[in-house]
C-alpha cells in the first residue's frame, strides 16, 4: 500500500509540472508584448527595453520557466504587473477567503447531499425519491451566478437576513457558501443514493437484519459505511468544480478571493497574478485528488490488501 | 476481392454485437425510451422548442436585438414588451431568443469537437497501448486538473474574446473527459472476440478502430454528448457573465445575465429571464442524457 501511495505521488507530482508548463507556455504565446500593454502604446523604446530586461523577459523561455519553477518552489511568484506588489503576497491575503468559503459550501453540499441521499435510498422508487432526484437535476443545471442571485434578492434584499455582499463575519459566508454548494449536494445526492441502492441489497445487510439489528442502525452503520467510497472520489472531482464556481461567487458578492484575482488578472493583462492563481488552484486540486486517492486506499480493505 | 471476403466474414462475426443492427436496435431503444420515461420525451420537445425559436427569432419577433429604443428604457414588461426591455431600451425577449442562438451553438460545436478529439485519441491510446496511450493519458490527466473555468479563462486570455475563440476553449477544458471514457470502452471492446477475429484475419490496425471499435464506442457517445452539451453551456454562460467572451452587442445568455446584475434590486427580470432560460435548456439536456444513457449505456451510471 505505501509503495501504491509513493507511486500516486509521483504521478501527482508529474502532472503538477507539466500543468506549470502548460499555463507558462500558453500565457507566453498572448499575441502583443504584455509589457506594452503594460506600459501604453506611446512608451519610450528604450524604457520598454530597459523593462523587458528587468522583468527577464528577453531571455530564452526555458531559462524564463527554469526561474518561475524556482521561484514557485520557493514561495515567489513573482511581481503583479497591475498592483506592484508581490504575488504571493496577494494571494496569502485571498486564500483564507477561498479556502473558507470552498469548505463552507462543501460542508453545505455534504449535509443537503447526503441526507437527501440517504433518504431517496431508503424510499426507493417512491414519490419522495422521485422528488429527490428531480430536485437534484434542478441543482444540477442551475447556474452558480443563478443560485446566488436568487439567495441575495430574497435573503439579503427582501428579507434583510443577510449582506448583500463583502464578508464582515461568518454571516457573511453563508449565502455564498449555499450558492456554491448547490451545484454538488445534486450530484452527491444522486451519487450516495446510487451506491447506498446498491450497497442494500448485499448479503451483509441481510445478515445484520437477521442478527436483530434496527434498519435504521443498518443503514448508518453498515450500508453507509460502505457506499461512502465512490463518495470521497466525488469530493475530490468536486473540489475542482467547487475551485470553478468560486470564481462567479467572489465576483458576485465581492469576496476577495483566488478566483476574483484571477479574473482580476485578465482584465489588468496581468501575467505573474493569472500564473500564480491558476497554477495554485490547480495544485490544490491535485492535491485533493492524492488526498482521496491515498483515503481511498486507505479505508477499503480490498485495495488495501490487493498490493 | 480478398478484402471483400473478410469484411463479410468479420461483419458475421460481429452480428451479434449489435454492429449490424445497430440503426434497428437504436430506433427500438429511443422507442423504449420514449415510453418509459416521459420526462426524456418533453425534454426533448423543450429542446426542439429553443432550437426553433433560435431558428425563426427574426420572423417570430418585430424587434432587432441590437434595436434601441432609449425612451423606453427598464421598461416593465407588457404586451409590446413581453419581458420588458433592457438599460438601452432593447426588447429582452428578442435578445433571449437571438441568445439563444449562441447558446445553442456554444453548447453543441464544441462538444462536437472535443468528442471527435477525444474519441480519436481514447481509441488510439487504449487500442495502440504503450507509448502512445502514456503521452496522451499524461496529457489528459494535465488537463483535468485544471479547475476548468480557470483553464478556460486562461485558453480566452490566450486565444482573445470571440464566438470562434470560446468553441476552441470549450472543446480544449473538455476533450479530456472523452477521451478517457473512450479509452476505457476501448480496452473492453479489444478483449472481445470479433476483434480478436479481425486481428486473426489480418485486417489492418486503422480498419479495426475505425469499423469495428468506433462504432461500438457510439452509444457512450451519444450520452455523452447529450450530457457535455449542458455543461458547454453553463460555461459559455459563466464566462459571458464575467465578461470574458461573448462582447458586447451581440446577444448571449450570460452577458445579459451580466449587464441586468446591476438592476437586480429593480428590474430583477432582466437577469433572471436570461438565468431561467439557461436553466430549462441545461435542464432538458441533462434529463434527456439521464433518459438516454438509462436505455443505451447503463454502466456510464457510475461515472
Amino acid at each position: 500500500m505505501l509503495l501504491n501511495i509513493l507511486k500516486r505521488c509521483l504521478q501527482a507530482l508529474v502532472v503538477l509540472i507539466g500543468v506549470a508548463l502548460l499555463i507558462f507556455i500558453m500565457l507566453r504565446i498572448v499575441p502583443g508584448n504584455a509589457i506594452i500593454t503594460m506600459m501604453g502604446e506611446h512608451a519610450n523604446p528604450e524604457a520598454i527595453e530597459r523593462m523587458t530586461a528587468e522583468l527577464g523577459l528577453n531571455k530564452p523561455l526555458y531559462v524564463q520557466f527554469f526561474t518561475y519553477i524556482s521561484g514557485a518552489l520557493r514561495g515567489d511568484f513573482g511581481t503583479s504587473y497591475s498592483l506592484h506588489v508581490s504575488v504571493s503576497s496577494l494571494i496569502a491575503q485571498a486564500f483564507p477567503n477561498t479556502l473558507c468559503l470552498a469548505l463552507a459550501a462543501a460542508v453545505v453540499a455534504w449535509l443537503i447531499g447526503i441526507v437527501c441521499g440517504i433518504i431517496a435510498a431508503i424510499k426507493e422508487n417512491s414519490l419522495l425519491d422521485r422528488l429527490f432526484m428531480g430536485f437534484s437535476l434542478f441543482g444540477v443545471s442551475m447556474p452558480v451566478f443563478m443560485v446566488a442571485m436568487v439567495l441575495q434578492y430574497l435573503l439579503a434584499y427582501k428579507l434583510h437576513w443577510f449582506d448583500i455582499s463583502g464578508i464582515n463575519d461568518w454571516r457573511g459566508f453563508v449565502l455564498p457558501a449555499i450558492a456554491l454548494g448547490w451545484n454538488s449536494a445534486g450530484s452527491i445526492a444522486r451519487l450516495t443514493r446510487s451506491t447506498l441502492v446498491e450497497v442494500l441489497q448485499e448479503d451483509y445487510i441481510d445478515t445484520a437484519r437477521a442478527k436483530g439489528r434496527r434498519r435504521m442502525g443498518v443503514i448508518l452503520f453498515h450500508a453507509l459505511r460502505n457506499s461512502m467510497l465512490p463518495v470521497i472520489t466525488m469530493m475530490a472531482v468536486q473540489l475542482s468544480s467547487l475551485l470553478s464556481g468560486a470564481v462567479i461567487c467572489e465576483t458576485i458578492f465581492s469576496i476577495n478571493g483566488i478566483g476574483r484575482l484571477a479574473v482580476d488578472a485578465i482584465s489588468g493583462r496581468d501575467i505573474p497574478l493569472l500564473q500564480g492563481t491558476i497554477l495554485l488552484s490547480t495544485a490544490l486540486v491535485i492535491l485533493g485528488n492524492l488526498v482521496a486517492d491515498c483515503l481511498y486506499s486507505v479505508l477499503d480493505p480490498r485495495v488495501r490488501k490487493g498490493d | 476481392m480478398r478484402d471483400e471476403q473478410e469484411e463479410m466474414l468479420t461483419m458475421q462475426m460481429e452480428a451479434p454485437e449489435d454492429v449490424l443492427g445497430e440503426a434497428d436496435t437504436l430506433k427500438d431503444q429511443l422507442k423504449r425510451m420514449a415510453r418509459q420515461n416521459k420526462l426524456a420525451v418533453v425534454s426533448a420537445v423543450v429542446i426542439l422548442l429553443f432550437v426553433l425559436g433560435a431558428i425563426f427569432a427574426p420572423v417570430l419577433t418585430p424587434y432587432e436585438f441590437d434595436q434601441q429604443d432609449v425612451i423606453n428604457r427598464l421598461a416593465s414588461p407588457s404586451a409590446e414588451h413581453l419581458l420588458g426591455t433592457d438599460e438601452l431600451g432593447r426588447d429582452v425577449l428578442t435578445r433571449l431568443l437571438y441568445g439563444s442562438r449562441i447558446s445553442l451553438l456554444v453548447g453543441v460545436v464544441p462538444t462536437v469537437i472535443s468528442m471527435l478529439a477525444g474519441a480519436v485519441l481514447g481509441i488510439c491510446a487504449g487500442y495502440i497501448g504503450g507509448k502512445t496511450d502514456v503521452i496522451i493519458m499524461r496529457l489528459a490527466d494535465i488537463m483535468l486538473a485544471f479547475p476548468s473555468m480557470l483553464l478556460a479563462m486562461v485558453i480566452m486570455y490566450t486565444l482573445g474574446d470571440g464566438l470562434i475563440n470560446i468553441f476552441l476553449a470549450l472543446a480544449l477544458v473538455s476533450w479530456a473527459s472523452v477521451a478517457r471514457i473512450v479509452r476505457s470502452e476501448t480496452l473492453k471492446l479489444k478483449e472481445s472476440v470479433f476483434v480478436e477475429a479481425a486481428k486473426s484475419m489480418g485486417v489492418s490496425r486503422l480498419k479495426i478502430m475505425c469499423r469495428h471499435i468506433f462504432p461500438n464506442c457510439l452509444p457512450s457517445m451519444i450520452v455523452l454528448f447529450t450530457l457535455n452539451i449542458p455543461s458547454a453551456i453553463l460555461s459559455e454562460s459563466s464566462l459571458s457573465f464575467l465578461g470574458i467572451g461573448i462582447k458586447y452587442p451581440q446577444a448571449s445568455w450570460g452577458l445579459m445575465v451580466n449587464l441586468g446584475r446591476q438592476f437586480l434590486y429593480t428590474k430583477p427580470w432582466l437577469s433572471l429571464a436570461p438565468s431561467i432560460a439557461i436553466m430549462l435548456v441545461v435542464l432538458a439536456f441533462n434529463f434527456l442524457g439521464d433518459g438516454l444513457r438509462d436505455v443505451l449505456d447503463p454502466h456510464l451510471k457510475d461515472q
